[in-house]
């Protein structure tokens, strides 16, 4: 139960951030379904840096913030990509993100497979990712519960997203724009810039929260299957949340869950006694998101303007 | 009251239009290619310099082409490749799903979807029509049948949640690519007991031994009195019918009442429905038709015989369904532009895997079609400068007189 | 030597293939409310959207005070303290009342958002003008008065002294549009300089020292408006006399075509319903105008007798047989037709051909169609009758893309289709918005063509001119019922504008 419960925090985790990342997006007005290659590339740079900055014996914890600031850094230029052609050229932000998406695992792998100087997308961390995580350094104990300091960012930047959102300048004038850009306009408001600002946001979330998915879950990771669904999950658990903080924080739960028994299924007596194929709970997260999706989008509200480009010639 | 402009002849204006179209995606491949190019130089230069060689700039760009380059731009012709037509052979029989996934997904586009679950419906194509060959023994036309059926149902769903449920189609599909894809490698691995499972190999049963008769007919031709395509490497015949599919598909959308309803619905929803349409059943018809297209085109693929189903290593969805993407965008939607565009991405992808894999990984021909998509989602930008080329003077788009919606919709 | 706070001087403003403004010169003089008179497309709003720096004029300059100023941006317009109600408000809806008027300009301790400092003044302002405003309030769950209140605080938060109104009469009652005027004297007193963008001669008079006319992007004139008849400014605007009183014969309604009993349509917008329990009948050979403030439900009411929006209770007969639930295209075979309030949300597919939405209702007809397939032919030489009887002009006739073509154009083909099915029924929404009057005057010929033709019409109009002019009966609707009918020759403007309010009703 306590592996469960691991995961799971470990999951929502990663379902929070990039989904809230996903949501100052949208809150700007720019669809982000990107999010799934911002993630491929953070998870990139968070196993290449973990490894070399291991390889450089670099302290742990200072070593898991360099990967961490690596990986956003990372995803926000990638963004970048899906800002430019979606605010500046106006394209149909969609299909600017689905190319990323197949653009991001497509170099994921040629990268994966120049780091490996073979034929192999897979590229193994687990004794550098197992010495960080799991140190000291980077964990402590509440009982019999092992939280590392990677939970604790995540409620930190939480509660910073709530408080930009809602209480500051920023986050007033990212939702105008999001909503009625042109009356954000004509009050003076750069909305380009503000979109800008909310894509490279996301990038940096959603960066963050790719290498959060990989590095400390699991030992290797194949970038064949990019970050196998994962930034869409975070997309339903955004919608589910209503584009709101604090219900994107709840529904990353609910769906991590899910994402957490595939992982441990067969070490809980109980689930493990149905004997069913690995196969069922990987399908688990995205049969529920749909089902979910199903009884909620009547009322969902998303941002008024999102996916519309702002073009200021034509007010 | 507005002043004519002379009328231009409306053909010459389709053409233009259409040229401009051609153009613009020309500059996207242009470019796509230009980026594989500089890729492919970095990568070798990375690779020979890792393993202590070291090459002049000239040299570097000679190898990237030889080694490199040439392959993508040769395709399937690349001359080591291509001993008894085996590269050709692999270039058409990867056109022809191709063809069809582009074709799922311009259908879509068509009526205002994006169908981005057309490597789920592939998917699930393929385990149709391996079920019907392989547990039923069904002649090849039935398994194609069988296999657009089901890609047609796994398109419906979405086309139901968008329809009756308001969830956004682009959502809902990538979910049923997943679930599509799970379901289908349980259903064929069954824990090592499916009917269609192969212990020895890990794959389906090649339909050669199971079941001969569900295989596609093959055809070949001469060159220069001898059979271009070894007796072992004769292609099947999908790629005709994959084009075949295609011209209806163009008919449908251009001629008939059906496809005119499915545009309306398309450009404008509110209006389809004023007219009278019935715009939520054509959202459904519409992507299940964009489904079955999809499930046909595995169909095809996998009744050529030339590869199985591997429920254990088949963890990413099958490519062909997003490359279905490139294909419609490179063809504007266009479904005889689809067989062009993907005979265009076959080729790259053929000709990626003839690189040497030391220095250059098959992926770059990805890193293409990405860079080709990501184009083509502004390549109205390209189109308005295009047009300018063409248009000496400012178009009368906007009319003369001074009632235009501007200044009441300001 | 004129106190000018405002000039601008030669403002030549070009879209593609359209002078928006072609050399106009307006000099705004200190405490003035300035008139800016023009017909909807003389390039009014563009003139003033220059001057708010949302668009870059292609030559001329602006002054203020004397000064050349250059006006990049809405921030530049606000640090020069010009300040504009637009005329569709900008207000983010989701937002209270309070963040949309401080939006742009918050005052902030660090990076937050100073809501406290901010409501004050914003209560202080809004007790020192009279503009009664919920600061708290979404702007989605108030009135479009309301809205416009919130607008103008918007330009007092910033401290304007010039205050641009664009079109700021449409969406109000006469009784609002009183207060506003009064608002409006108000500000004058303060010392306060004001630009008026209307295209009713009435409120000029009412309120205006001077009035500017444009015509067709060129300036016709700037007048003092109390020695001006308004004959004399009408003749500026449109550039000849025009007869706005259509020319009807009395004519005895035939049979009941149209008959809404007790029908009640739930709201999109809220969890009220938009139309309560509202009855009416349309005869042949009369036409029934339903008047009424925007929002007050004439638009789901309309749906509900199309089949566009489903009805909670009551029915609709069409020729005495019951059509309420029955589907879109059933009521357009049965002979109904719809101009609708939307051209481009509803009545046109603008990325079709002008061919194709021609027979956008009947496409599927034996005339068009034959085994499934259309016959392009056919669609061709129907649409080139049309275009040639209905006077539709475009580009490339019968090939032209709807949207390259004008809202006049697209209205009249929207006009030629709907007529030309012979319909019993009529239903016309609004349809001269936003057209010239050469354009309004022809539809109005056709509306009453087919009323002499014994067809009957509904009317639904906001312009009580063309209420008056038009109709044979007037119903009017408020906040989703039918408050009162009349008879255009015994009532007048003022007495309608009180039922329009709410302020008054017939049981």
């Amino acid at each position: 139960m306590w592996l469960l419960l691991k995961y799971t925090l470990l999951y929502s985790c990663v379902l929070m951030l990039v989904a809230l990342g996903g949501m100052f997006a949208e809150r700007s007005g720019v669809i982000n379904i990107a999010l799934e290659g911002i993630m491929v590339i953070g998870a990139l740079m968070g196993v290449i840096m973990i490894n070399v900055l291991n390889a450089a014996g670099v302290n742990p914890f200072l070593g898991v913030i360099i990967t961490i600031l690596c990986a956003g850094i990372a995803g926000a230029l990638y963004s970048s990509l899906l800002a430019f052609s979606a605010i500046n050229l106006k394209a149909d932000q969609t299909i600017g993100g689905t190319a990323l998406n197949l653009l991001a695992t497509a170099v994921a792998m040629v990268v994966a497979k120049r780091v490996n100087g073979n034929d192999s997308p897979k590229i193994t961390y687990s004794s550098n990712a197992n010495a960080v995580f799991n140190s000291n350094d980077f964990s402590f104990q509440i009982g019999p519960l092992t939280i590392n300091w990677f939970f604790v960012l995540g409620l930190v930047i939480l509660a910073a997203s709530w408080y930009i959102l809602y209480k500051s300048r920023f986050g007033m004038r990212l939702m105008a724009c999001g909503e009625h850009p042109q009356a954000a306009d004509s009050v003076g408001i750069n909305v380009y810039k503000m979109r800008w600002a909310g894509v490279l946001l996301s990038g940096v979330l959603g960066g963050i929260g790719g290498m959060a998915y990989v590095v400390p879950a699991v030992g290797d990771w194949n970038f064949e299957q990019g970050v196998a669904g994962m930034g869409f999950l975070a997309l339903a658990v955004m919608i589910f949340g209503q584009w709101k903080p604090l219900n994107i924080a709840l529904a990353s739960v609910f769906f991590a869950v899910f994402r957490a028994m595939a992982n441990i299924f067969d070490s809980i007596p109980f689930l493990a006694s149905l004997h069913w194929p690995k196969e069922i709970y990987n399908m688990m997260p995205f049969v529920a998101s749909m089902l979910v999706l199903a009884f909620t989008s009547k009322k969902s509200r998303a941002p008024k303007a999102e996916g519309i480009p702002y073009d200021k010639g034509s007010r | 009251m507005s002043k004519q402009n002379k009328p231009s002849s409306p053909l010459l204006q389709k053409t233009t239009a259409s040229m401009t179209t051609f153009l613009a995606s020309l500059a996207c491949v242009v470019i796509g290619l230009l980026v594989g190019f500089i890729a492919l130089l970095i990568l070798g230069g990375i690779t020979i310099a890792q393993g202590g060689g070291s090459v002049s700039f000239g040299e570097l760009i000679k190898i990237t082409w030889e080694q490199g380059f040439k392959a993508i731009l040769q395709g399937g012709f690349f001359k080591t490749a291509n001993t008894m037509g085996m590269g050709v052979r692999m270039e058409i029989l990867q056109a022809a799903p191709l063809i069809m996934t582009g074709l799922s997904v311009a259908f879509a586009f068509k009526t205002g979807l994006f169908n981005i679950g057309a490597a789920g419906q592939y998917t699930i194509g393929a385990f149709c029509a391996l079920y019907c060959a392989i547990v039923l023994k069904a002649p090849w036309w039935a398994c194609l049948l069988a296999a657009a059926l089901g890609g047609a149902i796994w398109g419906a769903i979405p086309g139901f949640f968008k329809a009756f449920l308001n969830v956004n189609e682009v959502i809902t599909s990538i979910m049923f690519n997943w679930i599509g894809l799970y379901a289908v490698n349980t259903m064929i691995y069954q824990g090592g007991t499916g009917p269609m499972f192969n212990s020895n190999t890990t794959k389906t049963f090649t339909l050669k031994q199971a079941s001969p008769d569900s295989l596609l007919p093959t055809f070949n031709f001469k060159s220069g009195g001898k059979d271009y395509f070894g007796s072992m490497f004769e292609p099947s015949i999908g790629i005709f019918i994959a084009i075949a599919v295609a011209i209806l598909v163009w008919i449908m959308i251009n001629k008939t009442t059906f496809g005119y309803e499915l545009k309306a619905c398309g450009h404008n929803k509110e209006a389809a429905r004023y007219a009278g349409i019935n715009e939520k059943k054509n959202i459904v018809l519409s992507m299940s038709i964009a489904g079955a297209l999809a499930g046909f085109g595995a169909g095809l693929f996998y009744l050529s015989g030339s590869k199985e189903w591997e429920p254990l290593v088949s963890t990413i969805l099958p490519a062909t369904g997003f490359n279905g993407i490139s294909v419609a965008l490179l063809a504007s939607s266009n479904p005889i532009g689809t067989i062009f565009s993907a005979a265009f991405i076959s080729h790259i992808t053929t000709g990626g895997g003839f690189m040497t894999a030391k220095l250059f990984p098959s992926e770059v021909a990805d890193i293409i079609s990405g860079v080709v998509i990501y184009l083509c989602a502004f390549s109205l930008l390209f189109k308005g400068r295009i047009m300018k080329l063409f248009t000496r003077k400012p178009k009368a788009v906007k009319s003369t007189s001074n009632d235009n919606g501007k200044e009441a919709d300001a | 030597m004129e106190d000018y706070v405002i000039e601008m001087l030669n403002i030549t403003k070009e879209f593609p293939g359209i002078k928006a403004n072609d050399n106009i010169t307006l000099q705004l003089k200190r405490g003035e409310i300035h008139a800016l008179l023009g017909e909807n497309g003389a390039g009014k709003s563009t003139l003033m959207s220059v001057l708010f720096g949302l668009y870059q004029p292609e030559a001329g300059v602006i002054k203020k005070d004397g000064q050349v100023v250059s006006i990049k941006n809405p921030n530049d317009a606000t640090a020069l303290r010009i300040g504009m109600v637009h005329q569709h408000f900008k207000l983010v809806e989701c937002f209270t009342v309070l963040d949309n008027i401080i939006l742009g300009a918050e005052p902030c301790k660090g990076p937050m958002v100073d809501r406290a400092t901010a409501r004050k003044k914003v209560v202080a302002l809004s007790d020192r003008y009279g503009l009664k405003v919920d600061p708290d309030a979404k702007v989605e769950d108030i009135s479009v008065g309301m809205q416009q209140r919130v607008e103008i605080l918007k330009m007092l938060y910033r401290d304007n002294e010039i205050l641009i109104f664009d079109e700021p009469t449409a969406v109000l009652t006469p009784q609002e549009i009183d207060e506003l005027m009064d608002i409006m004297r108000g500000f004058k007193a303060e010392g306060k300089s004001i630009l008026f963008i209307t295209h009713k001669l009435a409120e000029i008079k009412a309120v205006a020292d001077r009035c500017t006319v444009l015509r067709k992007g060129k300036c016709t004139g700037t007048v003092d408006v109390a020695p001006t008849s308004v004959e004399e400014m009408s003749r500026l605007m449109v550039g000849r006399d025009v007869q706005l009183t259509a020319q009807k014969d009395e004519k005895v309604p035939g049979d009941v075509v149209l008959e809404v009993s007790n029908l009640t349509v739930a709201s999109h917008v809220h969890k009220n319903n938009a139309v309560k329990n509202a009855s009416l009948t349309v005869r042949q050979g009369e036409i029934v105008c339903l008047a009424g403030i925007e929002g007050n439900g004439q638009t789901e009411f309309v749906h509900a007798i199309t089949g566009l929006d489903k009805v909670v209770s009551g029915s609709v007969k069409l020729c005495g047989k019951d059509i309420t639930k029955a589907s879109i295209r059933t009521r357009s075979k049965m002979g109904m037709s719809h101009i609708p309030e939307d051209r481009h949300k509803h009545g046109l597919v603008l990325d079709y051909t002008l061919e194709d939405n021609m027979v956008l209702q009947t496409y599927w007809s034996k005339q068009f169609q034959a085994g499934g397939f259309i016959k392009s032919r056919a669609v061709r030489d129907y649409a080139n009758a049309l275009i040639e009887q209905y006077d539709v002009r475009s580009g490339q006739g019968a090939t032209t893309i709807a949207r390259s073509m004008s809202g006049g154009n697209q209205q009249k083909a929207i006009i030629a289709r709907e007529i030309d099915r012979g319909p019993e029924l009529l239903v016309a929404v609004q349809p001269t918005r936003g057209l010239d009057v050469g354009a309004i005057e022809y539809i109005h010929k056709q509306l009453i063509a087919q009323r002499d033709a014994g067809k009957a019409v509904l009317l639904v109009s906001l312009e009580l001119d063309e209420v008056m002019n038009l109709s044979d009966r007037i119903l009017v609707m408020y906040e989703g019922e039918i408050v009162g009918e009349f008879d255009p020759k015994t009532t007048d403007v003022q007495t309608l504008g009180l039922y329009m309010a709410g302020a008054a009703r017939k049981e």
